[in-house]
């Protein structure tokens, strides 16, 4: 079973018990053996045994965690309080071991979820997919594509992409703090003229892979262009500063990307103004990051 | 060289800059002899349009001679006299290939900018903000002409600076006004604001074969103009009720087509002008769409609304309904000036018509924070000022 199946399965027990302590407390407290009346307090705790449970069944799978978590303190909460209940004499002792041997139980389930979609979660891979029609046929966008040393031409965060033989090639990425970024890769698929898939090797310091697809638009002389980028950043905190290899809006690289990946094809050159005149202290970095700020408002 | 930058609003100021490279292989550089101050370029002026930066080179109606060529430009050689259009345009995209210039998907290397702002983005511009390019202007001595190939008109000697200047931009944007309003002989078509754009659009309504052109502004030397060169009714709508007169003038019916040569910086009477003021200065609204409104209220049943005049983002009030209710046609756009170069060259050499009609004022460019504050003010009843650099 995934880790997240059984979380939501967590999310129904949370909801199964929050029903039950909030509507019959005392017929609870019964069951596991306690005599006095402690409604009010098993009522709370049914309250966020649903919030855990409603957090649970309606978050994103890649967000689930820190709900699993709060199942985690609650369980705790849980065993504090059946702790307290053996010292009163008036309880029944054999019920309320069941229970805390049963809470026990829940609470190593809750932990071992949680720690481990924790860490998929920092290493959860992320991909990228856009398109774009490129009045050129998808004999020659291939063409060019198939060639991997010519992705930097328009892919700026690449430094440099040496084919090494055959289906090889070494790739060198400009990642985060100026860092190099490097890796092998390995064409898996080529289907001349309509797909290049390619994947890195391991040993990479950032596992990715990606697809491009070349199909004849219907009723214009153009191809549409499509690309998914994929990418798994290793586990830690190098993993967290290597998860930034395409930007702080991976989206807005790739589309980027295919944009001057269109320009070149369709005009032979990428349109700048890197370098023109203006009435001011050029300042080419300054003037980026104000691009790049007007963008990602 | 020298080059007249924008420096904040109000402000701009004739400065030292380096001259302009090469930069790809399709730029040429043009060594500039005319240039133009546009009323679209007042709307920089008055910051009304995003993403101006201090120190952008103005300027997009300049034409002068070729100085220098990129490998990639074979149709023009050095010593070439051109005007150059202002939308730049790479001739091989989507919408290059349905001459839709304006819209080359390829020209505005701020793409990303115009996409948040718009949706999709259009073509680059020389000298207008950095959502369409942030390309150096050409109210300068020199100025790079990306795509040199596909943009640039060769004008052979016996015609003067003035006589083609206004290729570049007012021209076509006037032609390209009438043209949208699909004019069927005899027809009467009415044009909001007698500026420079809107002297050409009169003319070119008869060209088109227009019955009736109406010209409508509260600036009496432009009524004038329209009056006297452009052979138009005028209505001052300073003195009447501009609706009410237009129904009394075509028997209650309204204009055939009605066009919208004012844009964001219109001014309105009364309750609905002071609105805007103060939503547009409270930026609750970009733009001040007055003259849209009259267009659109003005207009024939079944009617097109034409719209030259420049919008930079958003605006409201605008009656939807009568639009709707109605069956109005709305076409707008920046002007596909390179579709229209040759065919209006053509008029101009047939003596059709002589577009330095419009020209007020020349002066030096080293005169243009001048010339920007006069054409403003319409102080000395400016309409149209050219300035030449080097003198």
């Amino acid at each position: 079973m995934k880790q997240q199946d059984l979380a939501r399965a967590l999310g129904w027990f949370s909801i199964g018990l929050g029903v039950a302590e909030l509507l019959a407390p005392r017929k609870l407290e019964k069951a596991i053996g306690v005599r006095k009346r402690h409604t009010g307090l098993t009522r709370s705790y049914g309250l966020r045994e649903l919030t855990a449970g409603i957090g649970l069944l309606t978050a994103e799978e890649k967000n689930l965690s820190p709900w699993m978590w709060s199942r985690v303190a609650g369980d705790v909460l849980d065993l504090a309080s059946l702790g307290s209940g053996f010292s009163s004499d008036r309880n029944n002792k054999s019920k309320l071991t069941f229970a805390t041997a049963a809470v026990l139980g829940v609470t190593v389930a809750d932990v071992l979820c949680s720690m481990k979609l924790a860490e998929d979660e920092a290493s959860s891979t992320r991909s990228v997919r856009h398109s774009v029609s490129i009045r050129k046929s998808p004999e020659e966008l291939y063409q060019f594509w198939r060639n991997f040393e010519n992705l930097p031409k328009f892919m700026y965060h690449l430094h440099s992409v040496k084919v090494t033989g055959g289906n090889r090639s070494h790739w060198i990425a400009k990642g985060p703090a100026k860092m190099k970024v490097e890796w092998e890769a390995e064409i898996v698929d080529d289907q001349p003229n309509h797909l290049i898939s390619w994947q890195s090797l391991p040993g990479a310091d950032v596992d990715n892979w990606g697809t491009i697809k070349f199909e004849p638009a219907q009723h214009t002389k153009e191809t549409i262009v499509e690309v998914e980028l994929g990418y798994a950043p290793p586990a830690g905190a190098m993993g967290a500063l290597m998860a930034k290899l395409f930007g702080e809006a991976p989206e807005q690289t790739v589309k980027d990307d295919l944009r001057r990946f269109k320009q070149l094809m369709e005009t032979g050159e990428i349109p700048t103004i890197q370098g023109q005149p203006a009435g001011r202290a050029t300042s080419t970095t300054k003037y980026e990051n104000y691009v790049r700020d007007l963008v990602s408002a | 060289m020298k080059a007249n930058c924008w420096c904040g609003i109000g402000e701009v100021q004739v400065m030292d800059v380096p001259d302009p490279q090469i930069l790809n292989p399709r730029d040429c550089i043009v060594k500039i002899s005319s240039t133009a101050i546009c009323g679209s370029d007042l709307h920089l002026y008055d910051g009304y349009v995003p993403t101006m930066q201090a120190g952008d080179v103005l300027g997009h109606e300049f034409m002068g001679e070729v100085v220098e060529t990129g490998r990639g430009v074979n149709n023009l050689k050095v010593g070439d006299r051109v005007v150059v259009p202002f939308p730049i345009a790479c001739g091989n995209c989507y919408f290059c290939d349905k001459q839709m210039f304006s819209l080359c998907e390829n020209s505005n290397p701020n793409a990303a900018i115009a996409e948040k702002m718009w949706g999709h983005s259009p073509c680059g511009i020389f000298g207008y903000s950095h959502m369409t390019g942030g390309y150096a202007g050409g109210q300068a001595e020199y100025a790079r002409v990306p795509f040199a190939d596909v943009g640039p008109i060769k004008i052979e000697d016996g015609l003067s600076d003035e006589q083609v200047l206004f290729l570049s931009d007012i021209f076509p944007t006037g032609y390209m006004a009438a043209e949208q309003c699909n004019i069927q002989p005899g027809d009467t078509v009415a044009v909001w604001g007698c500026g420079p754009v809107g002297q050409f659009t009169i003319k070119s309504a008869w060209l088109l074969g227009a019955g009736r052109v109406i010209a409508i502004d509260d600036v009496p030397e432009r009524l004038q103009m329209a009056s006297e060169e452009g052979g138009a009714e005028v209505i001052n709508r300073n003195e009447v009720d501009v609706l009410e007169v237009l129904k009394e003038m075509t028997a209650g019916r309204g204009p055939d087509a009605t066009i919208d040569a004012v844009g964001m910086e219109a001014n309105a009477h009364g309750l609905l002008g002071a609105y805007d003021r103060i939503k547009q200065a409270m930026r609750l609204e970009t733009d001040r769409p007055a003259a849209f409104r009259e267009c659109i209220m003005a207009c024939r049943n079944g009617g097109t609304v034409s719209v030259p005049g420049v919008y930079g983002g958003f605006v409201d009030k605008i009656p939807l309904g009568s639009i709707m209710n109605r069956s109005l046609t709305i076409k707008t756009g920046q002007t596909h000036v390179h579709r229209y170069l040759r065919p209006l060259l053509e008029r101009i050499k047939k003596g059709e018509i002589d577009p330095s009609f419009v020209i007020t004022h020349t002066m030096p460019l080293t005169d243009a924070a001048e010339g920007y504050k006069m054409f403003r003010d319409h102080d000395d009843e400016c309409i149209k000022i050219v300035l030449k650099p080097g003198q």
